[in-house]
This record gives structure tokens, sequence and C-alpha cells, in this order.
């Protein structure tokens, strides 16, 4: 077992026996493919029962919380490929064209090349998680995503030694109408330290609420991180690079005093334009005039995982290195 | 276009109707079934409640957003999102009065410039209640922090502090007591929409396009109305 892989505190005992992640799979894909229809009227949908379908993972990253609808988690979205406001990336959705999909892995690693959607997912059994995402713009969803644990994707490559961070590239298409205007720099690019991407906590969802990842949630492979900014979770990944230096990330590349490499949640270190404190938490019922009434709420440390992650990051100054 | 009967005649000198189907006829057809009765229409009394109606709308609906959920997932942002952008918008086009008036030649455009200023007041002051009892919930200690450490929260509150005095003495009888200090006190509506401008850009995440598509119509609209005061200088 390799030192890397020890590190990241992956068991030997966690891979997963063959002929039961086969069973698993078959499973899985039955009922994605049966799932897309839930994406139409979802709100209403008994999302847990749904959910049930698959095998659920670790129960100390599912949160109880009260979960975001459906229909409010794939009606409000930042992918400014496909338009800048929220209700854009819903409405442009059919702008992203996600068959074929091929992934590039290059870099620092042994076995890099260029792999149909396909091989990438083939291996993995898919679980669900239910991860609390907070966004930089002080809002936050609880959602339950359906994916693998992104240290296992990572590993099949085998990095080495030489990778000390991987970088991400979210996919760029003619037909994206946000691609026009340089809003941000194309390609959207994100990166992480290589032992926060081995992390058990980072998470490559391949769907939610047990459907198919939709368009405007980031189709069809995406990153969620949830200790960090919402930002740092890519979507729509067709690139990932071991590297020995540190990633470009486009949001640092757009504001650099405003957005860091680590970007984790930090209710101690304000946004230069805005206070991280508090959060309004986008779950329950989202129209009518409740809704009105609720009250932020108050943000948690590395987004209440620090538990888990805080030791990433210890002796780093996290105002410096936000 | 050439007449029927291929004639082109310079209007204004002819004694007598206009040949049908010359230019000149076209003209007079535009002239009575157009311009004479939106003529008629702004020097009459239906103006100023016509135009109250229609800055009313965009009132009613969004309280019908409100109700039936048409606001989205995050209703109170978008609430803010859109009395903030209304009140600019009325403010811009209160400024639009002056370089419209002298565009056009005429006086009307200047009977609507109070109900315009206090459309955008109006639509000022549901923004700042929309943040100040919905998104802070009337945290005051919160709401200062805000105030003095985001400048562009402090850039909103000049303008809306500026537009209280403007629309306090926004009646003629007021005006007219104050006489020349009333001028000068309204003058200050274009150190208000610089903030509404300034504020809208500062919160802006990424390179957005509609803070500064604002900048410009203010920059043009300013040049309008001083670019007159400098040819007269």
């Amino acid at each position: 077992m390799r030192d890397w892989m020890k590190a990241a505190g992956i068991r030997s005992s966690e891979i997963t026996d063959r002929a039961l992640f086969e069973r698993r799979r078959t499973l899985i894909r039955a009922s994605l493919a049966t799932g897309v229809g839930g994406l139409i009227g979802g709100a209403s949908l008994p999302v847990r029962a749904k959910a049930l379908s698959m095998p659920v993972g670790e129960s100390r990253w599912t949160t109880e919380e009260e979960l975001t609808s459906m229909d409010t988690a794939t009606s409000y979205n930042n992918f400014y490929e496909l338009g800048t406001d929220k209700a854009d990336p819903q409405r442009n959705a059919d702008a992203l064209v996600t068959d074929p999909w091929s992934v590039t892995v290059e870099g620092a690693c042994n076995r890099p090349g260029t792999f149909t959607l396909e091989d990438i997912l083939a291996p993995h059994a898919i679980e669900e998680r239910v991860y609390r995402l907070r966004c930089v713009e002080a809002w936050s969803m609880v959602i339950p995503w359906n994916g693998f644990a992104l240290a296992d994707l990572l590993k099949r490559f085998e990095p080495t030694g030489n990778a000390k961070y991987v970088a991400f590239e979210t996919v760029v298409q003619d037909g994206m109408p946000g691609i026009r205007r340089p809003v941000l720099d194309w390609p959207y690019r994100e990166g992480l330290r290589m032992d926060e991407a081995m992390h058990p906590l980072a998470f490559m969802a391949i769907g939610i609420y047990g459907d198919e990842m939709p368009n405007q949630n980031g189709a069809p492979l995406r990153l969620v991180l949830p200790w960090k900014y919402g930002y740092k979770s890519i979507k729509s990944i067709v690139k990932i690079r071991f590297q020995e230096d540190r990633p470009e990330t486009s949001w640092n590349l757009s504001a650099p005093n405003e957005y860091g490499f680590y970007s984790n949640v930090n209710p101690d270190v304000s946004h230069p334009r805005w206070s991280q404190a508090k959060e309004r938490r986008l779950a329950g019922e989202a129209g009518g005039l409740a809704a009105l009434f609720r009250s932020k709420i108050e943000t948690r440390f590395m987004n209440g995982y620090a538990d888990d992650v805080a030791s990433l990051y210890d002796g780093m100054d996290l105002a410096k290195f936000h | 276009m050439a007449g029927v009967t291929g004639e082109t005649r310079v209007t204004g000198e002819a004694s007598g109707p206009p040949r049908a189907g010359t230019v000149p006829a076209r003209a007079a057809m535009l002239k009575r079934v157009l311009v004479a009765p939106l003529d008629a229409f702004v020097r009459s009394r239906a103006l100023k409640p016509a135009v109250f109606l229609l800055a009313l709308t965009p009132l009613l609906s969004l309280v019908h957003l409100l109700l039936t959920g048409g606001l989205g997932a995050n209703p109170i942002e978008e609430l803010t999102h859109r009395t903030g952008e209304l009140g600019l918008r009325f403010l811009l086009l209160g400024l639009l009065v002056t370089p419209l008036r002298f565009a056009i030649g005429r006086t009307w455009p200047v009977k609507l410039r109070r109900m315009l200023g206090l459309f955008a007041f109006l639509y000022v002051l549901l923004h700042v209640t929309v943040w100040s009892v919905l998104d802070q919930q009337l945290d005051l200690a919160a709401m200062w922090a805000d105030l003095i450490e985001r400048p562009y929260i402090l850039a909103g509150f000049v303008g809306f502090a500026i537009l209280v005095p403007l629309a306090a003495t926004s009646t003629q009888r007021i005006a007219r007591r104050m006489k020349r200090r009333w001028f000068a006190l309204h003058r200050l509506v274009y150190i208000a929409a610089a903030a509404a401008v300034v504020h809208f850009a500062w919160l802006a995440k990424g390179d957005r396009v509609e803070p500064y598509v604002y900048l410009g119509i203010l920059m043009a609209l300013l040049l309008a109305r001083f670019a007159r005061l400098l040819k007269s200088a």
C-alpha cells in the first residue's frame, strides 16, 4: 500500500469486494436510468425513499439537517458558462452537451490518458452522501449527492511523488452563452493540494437525489468539497492534472484579494466586501411568504466539517491563506 | 419615397391640403393619426395618472411574484435586488427629464420629474426596508458593522440618505418657500445617482455587465445635462 494512501487514511478493508460492487453497480445503473423523470416536479418526490435504492455513505458525513428541495437545488445555480443569473443555468441547460464525454488525465502520474465517461465511472460503487454546500455569496444548501470518493478515482492514475497538487478544468463548449464574455477567464479551473484531494471527505458526484446530475448542477461529473466555498466544487470536469506547482484557480485569477486558493469556509475571515459570519440556508419550503421571515444561520468553521479536515491546515494562518 | 404622381414638394410651403399620395400627404396623415393624439395626451391631465399607474406596475408585479413563489429559491435576495434596480432606474429616468426636454423642445417631461423622483424614493425605501427587516432582521449591531466595514453598503446608504430630504421637500409649497436653496438641495440627486451606481458596481461578483450599463447611462445623462451648461457659458 502506498504511503500517500496510508496518509489519506484509506484502509485496504475499505476497498470493496469486486462481486459486491458489480451487484451494486447494476442496481445503481438501473435506479439512475429510471430516475430522470424525477427532475420534473421534483419537489414533491419522497427524496429519502428514492435515495434508499443505493448504499448510503459513512453516516458521519451525512447530515440530518433539513434537505434543500430538488426544485431549489436545480433552479438556483452559479454556472456562469450558462449565464450569470441564478435561473440561467437551468434555462440554458441544453447548451451543455454531456454525451459524448471524455476526461483527460495528465501530469505527474503513471497512468495518464483520455478516458470516456464510462471508463471513468465503471469501477466505482455509487453511494449517497448528504453534504452541506456553502456558497461564498453567503447562502447554503443541503443536498444528497450520489457519487464516490475522489481519492478512489485519483489513485487509479497512480500519481507520482511529484504530484503536490491536482488541477481540474471545466468544459468549454461553443453553445454556452456565458463564454462569449470573459466574465471569468475560461476555461473554469480549480485545484486542490494533494492531501485535500485524497481526503475521504472529498467527493466526486455524478448525481443528486438519486437522479443523474442535471446539466445546471455540473453534469456529468463534478466535485463536492463541503468544507470549502462552493466555487471550489468544480463542475463538468474534462481535465485532471497532477502537478508540482499550485494550480491557477478561476476566482483567484479574477480577484486575488477576494478569493484565495484554499477557500475554506471560515466565519472569522470576511470576504472584503461582505461578512461571512452568517448564511441564508435555502432548505425546506422555498417560495411563499414563510421564506421571507426565516433567519440567517451562523456559519460554522469549515462549514461544520472541522473535525474531519481541520488537521490538514494545522499551523497555517487561515486569514492569510484563505 | 416619391408619391404616386412622382412629385415631391417641401412641406409647409403649400397652400391648401397636400395632394393625396405625396410625401407631405403621408407626413400629414402620420401627424393626424399618431403625433397629434400623443401630443394632446401629453398636454392633457391624463398624463400624470397614466405615468403613475405605469410606475406602479413593477411594484404590483413584485407583490404578485412574491405571493406565487415566483421569486425563486432565495426570495429575499431577489426582492432586494429588484427593488434596488427599480430605484436606480427611476432615478435615471428622473435625470433624463431635462436632457429630453431640450432635445424635443417641449416642456411636458418636466411635469413628470417629481413623480419619477418620488417613485425612485419609494423603490429605494422598499429596498432599504427589505434589507434591514428581512435580510438583517433588524440586527442593528450587524447593520452598523456592515455600514462601517463594507464600502458598498456605505455608498448605498449615502444614496438613500440624500433621497430622504429630497422626498421631504418635494412639494410645491416647500419649494416656493425655500426658493434658491431648494435648487441647491435638489442638485444632490446627481450624487445620489452616482452613489447608487457605485453601490451596485461594488457588490457585483465577477465581471458583471449590468452595473457598467447603468454607469454608462448615468454618464451620458450627466454629459447631456452639463453640456448645455458649458455651451451657454
